[in-house]
């Protein structure tokens, strides 16, 4: 990894090609050195690093509940997911627990954010394979589900809805009747894309048996979330780590044993299904009444009518707000099922307002090291097939 | 005397030669609006509708938009070459559309007779398919010279696949020429004309239908547009072999693309869709349809004027009038005693290559790309052994025929 391909000048027969930084399907500032037969690819090696963000280290300045703002931007394509891995994080610090009604709220967005996330990558998917219509069928809804997040947080992308404790704002009123309606259309939306692609012989083609990963491979090289229950892994956080409330809620872990892009096209349909599932499930709670985060007094800032009643209220209030909260020293691990995969937070702190050390084990740049394998031997089209079930986010390679 | 008054065909000829070039090139301009547009409808979005009402003028901008930009010419080029590949694109394939008549009326031009087709060529079929082969270098000329990879890849890819669907798509129309024992495009017309059981076309699409999809498949690949569009997949080689173009040297490859879909498209319509020839019969019952040009003139006319009282704006009012009376107008000519037998052959033609037209944008909105090796297996493994295949029936055919049966066979 990272090693640029150096072949001595006029003596191969093999020609580099640079695939991005800039380039039509690198999804983002992936720079992917190919050395290439005609078209057939004999080594790739991915270059990453052009959008380093520096977040990580960026938290290490931030009290805890600022460090939630940088976390939407690392997987930019799930805020959500990101928001609750960290929040999860700081709270098992904090031995907090949280109202299950933002529990379910949670679980909820979260997987609204996966039907999303999974819509850019279809969409992406198949426009790099050249059906371009599928794309905008794909945005259409994901708008729908933008406007959800909008409604609800005030924010499309960057929402930093959940905080610590629960979410940021009670949820206002209408808000489930807005996922009410996307849950009854989507099914037949979805059925339009199956339409255009499923049964569609040359997507078949561009998909079946192209980039082939080995469940021994994937797990060796450590690849999670679609990619690896496409080689046949039964392996989701959701079900091993139950997190949020996960455990309530009836859902399948979706694989398919072949291992190829096809596969894991299949993968994510299947998922986006099992995401309107549990949604479906968590619409049946009572979502309207009770606490939307948790009574912690110096961690979580108080109601505003306690705040104006009461003097430690108001004094924690400003407290929290000035210099931020304190956890115990300390450090924690956990892990969440973002729409890529495994999400690790790993959070240290030295009972200073500020973390000491995060880290985010990310899913897409782990998933990444399995690109080469996927593509070397095969034609230089299957690259771009190859990249997009693979499914990266750069934002969260790079962060 | 002038040259012209030595040679009064010659002035003929180049006045046939500039109002097709201005035709061409505006059909070829409002193509990609009409592709934008229906493209934009069916991915559920509007396509463009800022300059002008509906976009009407967005080719107008784009072609000077393209005028006004710096042509840039990469580090390493071949100079010579890079400035004409282009050139030899789209100049070829203008070229094509020289032979192919469009109706078959003769008409009047300064009291000389002449026919509706810059040139009479007698294997006029042959000539298109010489021109449109030559098409590749233009396109692996521009990967060679653009000292780019991805343009060489480009280049290589296209070269390979135009050379390969060539063959299929000259063996796909044997079956044609078979039929009507003739390369004279005029002559498969005319042995196209009349119907079976006194409504049913004798067009050569019912007994050459094979040969009309390996012919329209090929079509498409010929002409690099998808789901065969790899040459310039944008998505795996950024724009294939005119990467490194920018300016009107783009808009040269461009325009070379949509006059190559028109001329597949007129070709298809002469050998396959009876040219010219009125789907209905113009006698008895449907005697009406010799009125169907001035019925859509205007038509369209007059939904252009009633969208114009929906616009606001007093210059999408003022240019949708104008389009709608210019259309009523033309409704009003054609339905003239001496101009409507006129107008019946380049209606029906001109209808034939546009709904041919509206096929290939339906089928880039809703097909994936294919890959390049399976594009390859496809032309030679499935379409070339069709088309023989249907190249050899038909010549069985014809001569069981023509000798009457077996026995004059054997004879």
């Amino acid at each position: 990894m990272g090693s640029t391909i150096n072949t001595p000048v006029g003596t191969t027969e093999t020609l580099v090609l640079n695939m991005g930084p800039q380039h039509p399907s690198t999804h983002g500032v992936l720079r992917l050195v190919l050395e290439l037969d005609g078209e057939t690819v004999v080594r790739a090696r991915p270059e990453i690093g052009y959008l380093h963000t520096g977040i990580e280290k960026n938290c290490e300045a931030l009290t805890y509940s600022q460090a939630i703002t940088l976390t939407d931007r690392i997987d930019y394509l799930a805020p959500l997911s990101n928001n609750l891995g960290y929040c999860l994080a700081v709270e098992k610090l904090l031995g907090l627990e949280v109202p299950k009604r933002a529990q379910y709220i949670r679980v909820l967005l979260t997987e609204l954010t996966r039907i999303a996330s999974h819509l850019v990558w279809l969409g992406t998917h198949a426009h790099e394979l050249g059906a371009m219509s599928v794309f905008l069928y794909c945005f259409r809804e994901r708008e729908e589900i933008m406007k959800i997040f909008e409604y609800v947080s005030g924010q499309r992308m960057m929402t930093s809805y959940f905080r610590i404790g629960g979410l940021a704002l009670e949820p206002p009123p209408g808000w489930l009747e807005m996922v009410d309606r996307f849950v009854r259309i989507f099914p037949a939306r979805m059925q339009e894309y199956e339409d255009l692609l499923t049964e569609n012989r040359i997507w078949q083609m561009r998909t079946k048996g192209v980039g082939h990963l080995r469940a021994d491979d994937a797990i060796a090289l450590g690849v999670t979330g679609p990619t690896l229950r496409g080689s046949g892994v039964a392996y989701d956080v959701r079900k091993a780590f139950p997190y949020s409330s996960y455990e309530e809620f009836d859902f399948r872990v979706c694989t398919r044993p072949e291992g190829d892009c096809y596969a894991r096209y299949l993968v994510r349909l299947d998922e986006m299904r099992e995401s309107l599932n549990i949604i479906r499930q968590v619409l049946e709670r009572n979502l309207h009444e009770g606490p939307f985060r948790a009574e912690a007094p110096g961690v979580i800032p108080p109601s505003r009518e306690k705040m104006k009643t009461e003097m430690e209220a108001l004094i924690y209030h400003f407290k929290i707000f000035t210099e931020g909260f304190s956890p115990p020293p300390g450090e924690v691990y956990q892990t969440i099922e973002s729409p890529r995969g495994e999400l690790g937070v790993y959070v240290a702190s030295d009972g200073s307002p500020r973390p000491f050390r995060v880290h985010f084990r990310a899913p897409s740049f782990v998933n990444l090291q399995a690109l080469p394998r996927l593509v070397e031997g095969r034609l230089l089209a299957d690259v771009v097939a190859c990249i997009g079930t693979i499914d990266i986010v750069l934002g969260e390679v790079d962060r | 005397m002038t040259l012209f008054e030595a040679y009064p065909l010659l002035l003929v000829a180049l006045v046939k030669t500039g109002i097709l070039l201005f035709l061409a090139l505006t059909a070829v301009a409002y193509l990609s609006w009409f592709e934008r547009k229906v493209v934009g409808h069916i991915q559920s979005r509007l396509g463009p509708y800022r300059v002008g009402p509906h976009g009407l003028l967005q080719p107008l901008a784009d072609g000077l938009k393209f005028l006004f930009k710096e042509g840039v010419e990469p580090q390493g080029a071949d100079r010579l070459v890079y400035y004409l590949a282009p050139f030899l694109a789209l100049s070829l394939a203008l070229s094509g559309l020289a032979v192919i008549p469009f109706g078959p009326a003769e008409i009047e031009i300064f009291g000389v007779r002449t026919t509706l087709a810059v040139a009479e060529v007698e294997l006029g079929l042959l000539f298109l398919f010489a021109i449109t082969a030559l098409g590749v270098y233009g396109v692996a000329l521009a990967g060679w010279a653009s000292n780019s990879k991805y343009a060489l890849m480009g280049g290589l890819r296209s070269s390979a696949q135009m050379i390969s669907y060539e063959i299929s798509l000259t063996l796909s129309v044997i079956g044609v020429v078979l039929l009507a024992g003739s390369f004279n495009l005029r002559e498969i017309v005319a042995a196209q004309q009349g119907y079976w059981f006194g409504a049913v076309p004798r067009w050569f699409l019912l007994p050459q239908l094979v040969g009309f999809l390996c012919y329209f498949t090929s079509a498409i690949a010929e002409t690099n547009r998808a789901p065969f569009d790899l040459p310039e997949a944008e998505t795996e080689l950024v724009a294939g072999f005119h990467t490194e173009y920018s300016s009107f040297q783009f808009a040269m490859f461009f325009m070379a693309e949509y006059t190559a879909m028109v001329i597949a498209s007129c070709l298809a319509t002469l050998l396959f869709l009876g040219g010219w020839e009125s789907p209905l019969p113009t006698t008895g019952a449907f005697a009406w349809t010799v009125y169907l040009p001035t019925v859509v003139l205007g038509g369209g006319g007059a939904l252009l004027l009633v969208d114009a009282l929906r616009h606001h704006r007093g210059f999408a009012r003022g240019v949708l009038a104008l389009l709608g009376a210019l259309l009523g107008g033309a409704a009003w000519a054609v339905a003239q005693p001496m101009i409507l037998p006129l107008v019946q052959g380049p209606f029906w033609f001109l209808t034939k290559v546009f709904l041919l037209l509206f096929v290939y944008v339906w089928v880039r909105g809703t097909l994936p790309r294919f890959r390049y090796d399976k594009l390859m297996a496809f032309g030679w493994k499935v379409l070339l052994p069709v088309a023989t295949l249907n190249a050899l029936v038909t010549a069985l055919v014809v001569l069981l025929r023509e000798s009457g049966g077996l026995a004059g066979v054997l004879r």
